[in-house]
């Protein structure tokens, strides 16, 4: 595990959702597919995961159910909910528009400020 | 999640607690094993693996802690947290608390009542098996039962509908078990009475058509169970002896179920004995004449698949068999079937309607109530915009606010019901064990059952969601940001609202209902001191049937001139006189037909006219002081073998004759062809009830128009206690075995009162409700606006403004609805006093005391009202004001 980056406050709930929307995983394969799309530049302390995970079946973004894994384990898989998905899509807009418009302000140049 | 899920997770989570941190740990290890998988699949060893996985999720406690918290506390336990915060909110106000829920225990309490009576009277049916094919025979367009004996055999002989058809009566009997002759209450039934109504007797046995073999022919006695438990302690040995009914041996031969009363709603005899006994029992001559109807009301149990409506052409055809057979006696027929246990339409109808008009009225109230609380909570909600405001800035989503309100409302309307039922419960029970009028055995028994507690629960509920959702559109618009800077909700402008219309009705309704109460007060008042045409005050009655104690024909008028004679020896009695029915008495009176002298067709629709008639003696005019006008008095000679004579009232005297002088010596007929020849006229009173028009009646003397009925009545200064014991022994001395309640002569106007005074009682009773409704509504009114203009109300402070212009800014409004409500209700009651006048006697609105007292009455209100809301606006502290913006 190599060059990584600090979450920032509040990115991890649009993380779990980005990852869970490509379709249902455990807890664990969540962690694995936040690492795997982020280029493993982004990775998440393994406990911190589910206090994350129930506060969003509580916001009901997320529902879960008991399943068997790829390991032939039982796990319990999380996937979106119809409020979840309309969340992941709000949250992704909102997340575009900051990170240009902060991109854009780190971006300027000494003489144009 | 689906709503089911939701619910699964909820209750799931409210009693699985333990399930869950099961999971929990379950979850937990799961990930940790996967992760050691991972481990061991490049190449670490399974024992290695797995306390490298452990090592790196770190504390699994931890972890597991902090998710639950992320998962949130249980629904219960947030249910309980807003629980308690509304009961701390409500604490905090305990002004607000009390109208609240006092204003909701009314609105729920009039329901609970109304629906209690409504589920007594018309839900519930007869205590009988198959109440709903049981149905009376009713006819005319009186909704009348009335049936003669013979015409009853025919109809239950001839008709193919019914299967089976009983009738009884009823019968006041002197009933003596031992050596206390009391004055009871009977139902005559038939034989097959018991039979038809599918009764099994709780204790011996029942009497049934077989034992009526003829008049008299059956001396049997079957008690209700309430009578044999309180007048013979549930003793199963009465079974068997025999008791004396009018002075007649009977024979007690069972007891009837318990619960069953007899099929006539809130009458509760005593016992029951066989219709052919009806001349021992006090009526002779009902089982062989068919023109008296002496049955109170035919009932029976329709055959399956027949229809009321073919029943009564069934029977109305056997009416026309009879009115061909006994032309001179029988009317057209005209039957319909009802059911019985209001006696019919007859009585059934006004009560349907008399309910229906209730229940309508205790909605209104609840509405009102809602009404009155949705306005005082959005007044709340105002003034709680900040912290509502700080609360959503703090993540606090809507809905958790929204139930937080919902909370509120469910526990302020949870206490409002509860206070509600009970005050219904003691209410009902207080009528429940009351005794309108003391000489019927009637009684309403409105014990509330657990469909009135369904109803009542019900109506908490919806009225708390009712009232809690008026502030929450105000909630919801609310922007945070906008209250936290500006410190209020935006005002939503001065128009009049739909509830500005709504409490000036109440306000309205409120003066209406005081006025109608004290104008119905005042006439009831006035009406216990007026002129009846005899004088009530200092006299007693003494009230018997010679028939109880076993007198019949001559004898009873010999042992009435006894007891006139023995009473009037009694120390302090001025005067003692007889009179068969008390004017005014018990709601009872004789009216007979009348014809001009010169009539020979003596038809009834030839008639004259049909005036009460009494039996006196000639003592009674002096004992009632009723002033003779004109002519002489009865005397103890105009007997059965003297001409026959009448004294008449003025009002028959002037109908008939032209005038009170013109009337002496003149004659008139009755409808067997005796001619009555007038000998004086008397003033003119009332007779059937107090409201009456002038009513014609005459007088006959005691020996030429003999009866058992004998009401004495005694006038004396002496004190009445004292009196009533003198005359018990001088009674005792005269008989021992005859029944003989004595009461003071006001005292028998209760049952001619009684409508007066039941209209003065609901109206005091809705008056008290209609203004504590106002007072709430106006209270709301007025401390919403002071809360929404605070700011203002400190500006103007601050700019100088006086007291008094503070307070009219604050509470203007409000007054001025009150001043117009209640000037419309004063109008519309003094315009409904006359329609009081029909139940009151002598309601009258031109009365400066009425009128006084109703704006006293409102003014009152509004100081109650607008108390607090004043208190608050003046203690509007500017400094204070502008600091916390």
């Amino acid at each position: 595990m190599g060059d990584q980056a600090q979450l920032l406050p509040g990115t991890l709930d649009l993380l779990i959702l980005r990852a869970v929307s490509l379709g249902p995983l455990h807890g664990y394969g969540i962690l694995l597919r936040i690492a795997q799309i982020s280029g493993n530049a982004l990775m998440v302390e393994q406990g911190a995961l589910y206090p994350g995970l129930f506060r969003l079946v509580r916001q009901g973004l997320l529902k879960a159910n008991w399943g068997t894994s790829e390991n032939n384990r039982k796990a319990k898989f999380y996937e979106l909910t119809v409020a979840g998905r309309k969340r992941l899509r709000e949250e992704t807009d909102n997340w575009n528009r900051l990170a240009t418009a902060i991109g854009a302000a780190l971006a300027s140049q000494p003489e144009e400020a | 999640m689906t709503f089911f899920e939701t619910l699964r997770f909820r209750l799931g989570s409210l009693f699985g607690r333990e399930r869950i941190d099961a999971e929990m740990d379950d979850e937990l290890r799961s990930h940790i094993e996967h992760r050691a998988d991972d481990l061991e699949r490049n190449g670490m060893a399974r024992r290695e693996a797995a306390r490298r996985a452990r090592l790196e999720f770190g504390g699994v406690a931890k972890f597991a802690e902090q998710s639950k918290e992320a998962a949130g506390g249980t629904f219960f336990e947030s249910v309980i947290g807003d629980l308690r915060y509304a009961a701390r909110l409500l604490k905090k106000s305990p002004g607000f608390t009390i109208v609240a829920v006092l204003t909701l225990a009314l609105g729920i309490g009039a329901n609970a009542v109304v629906f209690s009576v409504m589920n007594a009277i018309i839900l519930r049916p007869l205590n009988v098996p198959d109440p709903q094919s049981l149905y009376s025979l009713e006819w005319g367009s009186g909704h009348g039962g009335m049936e003669s004996y013979l015409d009853y055999l025919d109809i239950r002989d001839r008709n193919t509908s019914f299967d089976g058809l009983a009738g009884y009566n009823i019968d006041a009997v002197g009933l003596d078990t031992g050596d206390n002759p009391t004055r009871c209450w009977a139902l005559s039934v038939t034989g097959n009475y018991f039979d038809v109504l599918r009764l099994q007797p709780y204790l011996g046995r029942f009497f049934h058509a077989s034992d009526e073999r003829g008049p008299n022919s059956a001396p049997y006695v079957v008690l209700t169970y309430s009578y044999w438990h309180t007048h013979f302690a549930d003793d199963p040995s009465v079974i068997g002896r025999v008791v004396q009914v009018n002075k007649h041996p009977f024979t007690i031969i069972g007891v009837a179920p318990q619960g069953f009363n007899g099929t006539l709603m809130m009458f509760n005899p005593d016992f029951f004995a066989p219709f052919v006994d009806e001349e021992q029992l006090g009526d002779p001559g009902v089982l062989a004449n068919r023109g008296v109807r002496g049955m109170f009301q035919l009932l029976g149990h329709l055959k399956p698949g027949v229809t009321p409506q073919q029943a009564a052409a069934d029977v109305n055809a056997i009416g026309e068999y009879l009115v061909k057979s006994y032309p001179k006696i029988e009317e057209a027929p005209s039957f319909e079937l009802a059911r019985p246990s209001l006696y019919g339409d007859f009585l059934g109808q006004p009560a349907r309607a008399f309910i229906a008009g209730l229940s309508l009225l205790a909605g209104l109230i609840l509405l009102a109530a809602c009404a009155n609380l949705g306005s005082l909570f959005a007044a709340r909600a105002s003034e709680r915009a900040r912290e509502l405001a700080l609360r959503m800035a703090l993540g606090s989503s809507h809905a958790r606010i929204v139930r937080q309100i919902f909370t509120e409302a469910l526990l302020i309307s949870a206490l409002g019901g509860a206070v509600g039922i009970w005050g219904s419960v003691m209410l009902l029970s207080a009528m429940t064990v009351w005794r309108p009028i003391p000489r019927f055995p009637l009684s309403m028994p409105f014990t509330p059952d657990s469909r009135v507690y369904l109803v009542a629960l019900v109506l908490t509920i919806v009225s708390g969601f009712l009232f809690g959702a008026v502030p929450v559109k105000q909630v919801l618009r609310t922007d945070p940001y906008e209250i936290v800077k500006a410190g209020s909700l935006r005002s939503p402008g001065r128009k009049f609202t739909v509830r500005d219309l709504l409490l000036g009705v109440q306000i309205a309704l409120c003066a209406l209902l005081v006025t109608s109460s004290m104008v119905a007060l005042r006439g009831l008042i006035r009406s216990m001191h007026s002129n009846f045409g005899f004088e009530t005050r200092n006299a007693l009655v003494m009230d018997t049937i010679l028939d109880m104690a076993g007198y019949s024909g001559d004898a009873v008028p010999v042992m009435q001139k006894k007891m006139i004679e023995a009473t009037e020896k009694i120390p302090g009695v001025t005067a003692a006189g007889l009179i068969d029915w008390v004017p005014l008495g018990n709601g009872s009176w004789h009216d007979a037909n009348i014809f001009r002298d010169d009539a020979t067709d003596l038809r009834p629709t030839n008639a004259f006219d049909a005036p009460v008639n009494y039996s006196i003696s000639p003592e009674y005019l002096a004992a009632a002081q009723t002033s003779l006008l004109a002519g002489r008095n009865f005397n103890w000679t105009d007997d059965k073998t003297s001409p026959r004579v009448v004294i008449v009232n003025a009002e028959l005297a002037r109908r008939m004759f032209g005038g009170t002088t013109e009337a002496l010596g003149k004659f008139f007929k009755l409808t067997d062809g005796a001619r009555l020849q007038v000998i004086g006229v008397v003033q003119d009173g009332k007779y059937k009830n107090l409201t009456e028009t002038p009513q014609t009646a005459m007088f006959y003397p005691l020996l030429q128009a003999p009866s058992s009925e004998t009401a004495m009545v005694v006038r004396s200064n002496r004190d009445p206690q004292e009196l009533t014991t003198a005359m018990r022994e001088t009674i005792r001395g005269l008989d021992p075995g005859l029944p003989a309640p004595i009461h003071t002569w006001s005292e028998t106007l209760g049952l001619p009162l009684f409508p007066a005074r039941i209209a003065t009682l609901a109206l005091g009773v809705l008056g008290a409700m209609g203004a504590v409704l106002s007072i709430t509504g106006i209270f709301g009114l007025a401390a919403y606006s002071v809360s929404k203009r605070k700011r203002e109300l400190g500006i103007r402070m601050a700019l100088g403004a006086q007291r008094k212009e503070v307070l009219e800014a604050a509470l203007g409004r409000a007054f001025k609805l009150l001043a117009f409500g209640s000037a419309a209700g004063l109008i519309l009651g003094l315009l409904a006093s006359r329609v009081l006048s029909v139940i009151v006697y002598q309601a009258t609105p031109r009365d400066p005391l009425v009128l006084a007292g109703v704006v006293l009455a409102m003014m009152l209100l509004g100081l109650v009202a607008t108390w607090i809301p004043a208190q608050r606006a003046m203690r509007v502290d500017p400094v204070m004001l502008m600091r916390e913006d």
